[in-house]
């Protein structure tokens, strides 16, 4: 092993490496797979047809989210109700078939347990700091909030992992993404990691891997951890990760699937060590300023498209390259947005909260914050509310959360991806806008049509009173001292 | 898999940087449980437009595609290239691509061929007057027919599998004990 500093990425690499390769190609072992029904399927078919186990079931977790309808998945007699669409019911199906063959820990779509794979892992202490972890799904960089090295592959890299428990892969470069100071009031890690990436771009962070670093990374939640981590894929960077700490193992401890009694205490000690070394050199460094950072919108069709509530659309002459230009003009008239609108003076139809990136408890808890003893604009024509999990759906009905946002006009659904992706029932129609936590902007993305505004939480819960994009800092002015404890 | 070593024809000019997947393939298109049949979806958001290219009778077929910078980025859905390989496309020419997608691409056959932005744009030009191109994988080169010659490089792992049209899976499994070797190690 190197005497130099090591990075906390190179260290879990170093770690992981089974066979090292004259071309630089190593051979990674996986420590952790997550399995879930839209990007599997193809990968189980693949082993059958050619004869081959999956080497490590016991490493692997599997939960259906994409297709599953949030609406209730049980009848009055308590049976299970039948998926209506006939391809979601295959694939369900074609998952279940494929656990029980294989023998594959799966949380059925009626468990508590069940709920969105990037927001289950962590939540069963299945990601733990230190392990590779991967998905079929490129935002298991998700699970980088909790130290782990965890990235999205693809079907033929399922497959890969389920027959061998490795992967194929060269070293990513690597690059520090420091922030200092404190988040202003109404101002939530969304906020930031949207700023982030209006700063990097969709692009900026290609071929690394993002390790959050700084203050206010510190002191962030895990939750909040987890928002930021997620996105690390719209910035273009696989992996994001947080070196783990005392809220992380907080958070951990005690969670079915994490070590337990004397294994615990011998994991935080390895824990412990991960951090990147004092010294460790970064490929590329960025800095931003926590104090600069205002509730950010999304107005375009990519990420990196992002504005402050307070500011405007942009004027696509305003950028200087050339094929931006060409896709800002483009995005615009996709969006129905003109050059120079302010962005408060956008009108909303549809509110989306949840996805893997903002369907944790303090997510919920910040929508909340906002809805009590408010109602709905009647411009307003759907409003979702989609928990992460069963249990965070449970734990939010514990704190009367449902109550408020349905007493404000708004649905309280079953866990799932719901209208992050525009595979389930829960989709936008055509040419309508949405105020949505999630992660993605593009075309389509929430509906053939669909026009995605991002934001967090609290703007969308704040939209969702005014049925504009709207300041959250102005509508809850009076208790703003509250959100900021 | 099919070797990959030269193919020639026509370019699909698409020109567009930040392709996303969900643009390449929706996601009401996901929901399938086998890998064959997604080219009619295809860039299903685009073809809705009149005059697309994709339903332009002039590129149908066409097994190359040039693009702008970081074509393929967002999901990590395989269904993407599975798409592009089922539409008859075998390489992609753009200033760079997320590292899923040319991932995915590789898995699946296609090359992804990195070349300059300049180049590209030229490209873009010879493909939009419906010139033919060539991607030789042995020269790692893009040549056009009026003569225009780009080199390339791509990773020797990358390349000697796509030349082989080598299943990786049988590649590791070849290391069948060092993964043991490992398991025993660490203990996992």
């Amino acid at each position: 092993m190197s005497q130099r500093p090591r990075t906390m990425y190179e260290k879990i690499w170093d770690a992981h490496v089974v066979e090292r390769r004259p071309d630089g190609t190593c051979l990674i072992y996986i420590d952790r797979h997550l399995v879930h029904e839209v990007t599997s399927p193809q990968a189980f078919e693949g082993l059958r047809v050619a004869g081959r186990r999956v080497r490590r079931p016991d490493l692997v977790l599997a939960v259906a989210d994409h297709n599953l309808p949030t609406t209730p998945r049980l009848n009055a007699n308590g049976g299970p109700i039948v998926i209506a669409d006939a391809e979601s019911a295959e694939q369900l199906a074609a998952l279940e078939a494929n656990v029980d063959e294989f023998g594959i820990r799966y949380f059925e779509s009626t468990a508590p347990e069940q709920g969105i794979v990037h927001v289950v892992g962590p939540e069963q202490g299945f990601t733990l700091p230190g392990t590779t972890v991967v998905c079929g799904d490129s935002h298991t960089a998700s699970h980088g909030a909790l130290g782990a090295l965890a990235f999205g592959i693809g079907t033929s890299e399922v497959e890969h992992v389920l027959a061998t428990q490795t992967l194929q892969l060269k070293q990513s470069k690597t690059l520090e993404i420091r922030v200092d100071g404190k988040l202003g009031c109404g101002v939530s890690p969304k906020d930031l990691i949207l700023a982030i990436i209006g700063r990097i771009g969709a692009a900026g962070g290609n071929g690394h891997v993002i390790e959050y670093r700084g203050s206010t990374f510190e002191t962030m939640s895990i939750e909040g951890r987890l928002t930021v981590a997620n996105m690390s894929i719209e910035a273009g960077a696989r992996s994001g990760l947080f070196a783990p700490d005392e809220k992380t193992f907080a958070y951990l401890k005690g969670r079915p699937l994490a070590p337990q009694a004397e294994d615990w205490d011998r994991a935080v000690e390895r824990w412990r060590s991960l951090a990147s070394d004092e010294g460790a050199e970064f490929d590329c460094s960025v800095m931003l300023d926590a104090s600069d950072i205002a509730p950010t919108v999304t107005w375009g069709t990519s990420p990196e498209d992002v504005a402050p509530i307070t500011g405007q659309v942009p004027d696509p002459e305003s950028f200087s390259d050339h094929s931006k230009r060409e896709a800002v003009q483009s995005s615009l008239e996709y969006m129905g947005l003109e050059a120079g609108q302010r962005l408060e003076d956008v009108e909303i139809e549809h509110i989306f909260i949840g996805s893997c990136t903002n369907s944790r408890i303090e997510d919920l808890r910040a929508a909340a914050h906002v809805l009590r003893g408010r109602k709905r604009s009647d411009r307003i024509k759907q409003a979702l509310v989609v928990p992460g999990s069963g249990l965070v759906k449970r734990q939010a009905e514990a704190e009367g959360l449902d109550r408020i946002f349905i007493e404000a006009g708004l649905e309280w659904r079953e866990p799932g991806c719901s209208m992050c992706l525009a595979m389930n029932p829960d989709k936008v129609p055509a040419g309508e806008r949405c105020a949505s936590t999630s992660n993605r902007n593009f075309r389509g993305r929430q509906g053939p049509g669909a026009r995605t505004h991002l934001m967090s939480p609290a703007m969308a819960a704040a939209a969702a009173v005014t049925g504009k994009l709207t300041d959250v800092r102005e509508l809850v002015k009076d208790d703003l001292g509250e959100m900021a404890a | 898999m099919t070797p990959f070593t030269r193919i020639e024809g026509r370019a699909y000019p698409l020109g567009l940087s930040n392709v996303d997947t969900d643009l390449i393939i929706p996601a009401a298109h996901l929901k399938v449980v086998r890998r064959a049949g997604l080219g009619r979806y295809a860039f299903g958001t685009l073809r809705r437009q009149p005059g697309n290219i994709f339903d332009d009778p002039q590129f149908a077929g066409a097994p190359i595609l040039i693009a702008g910078a970081n074509f393929g980025c967002g999901s990590s859905r395989e269904h993407a290239a599975w798409a592009l390989a089922d539409l008859g496309v075998r390489a992609v020419i753009a200033p760079s691509f997320s590292d899923i997608f040319s991932g995915n691409a590789f898995k699946n056959g296609i090359a992804a061929v990195v070349l300059e932005e300049s180049a590209v744009q030229r490209l873009l030009e010879a493909a939009k007057l419906g010139d033919t191109l060539s991607v030789d994988l042995e020269e790692m080169q893009v040549v056009t027919n009026s003569g225009d010659c780009f080199g390339f490089d791509m990773d020797p792992f990358r390349r000697e599998c796509l030349l082989g049209g080598l299943d990786e899976i049988g590649l590791t499994l070849a290391s069948e004990a060092a993964i043991t070797s490992y398991e025993l190690r660490t203990g996992i």
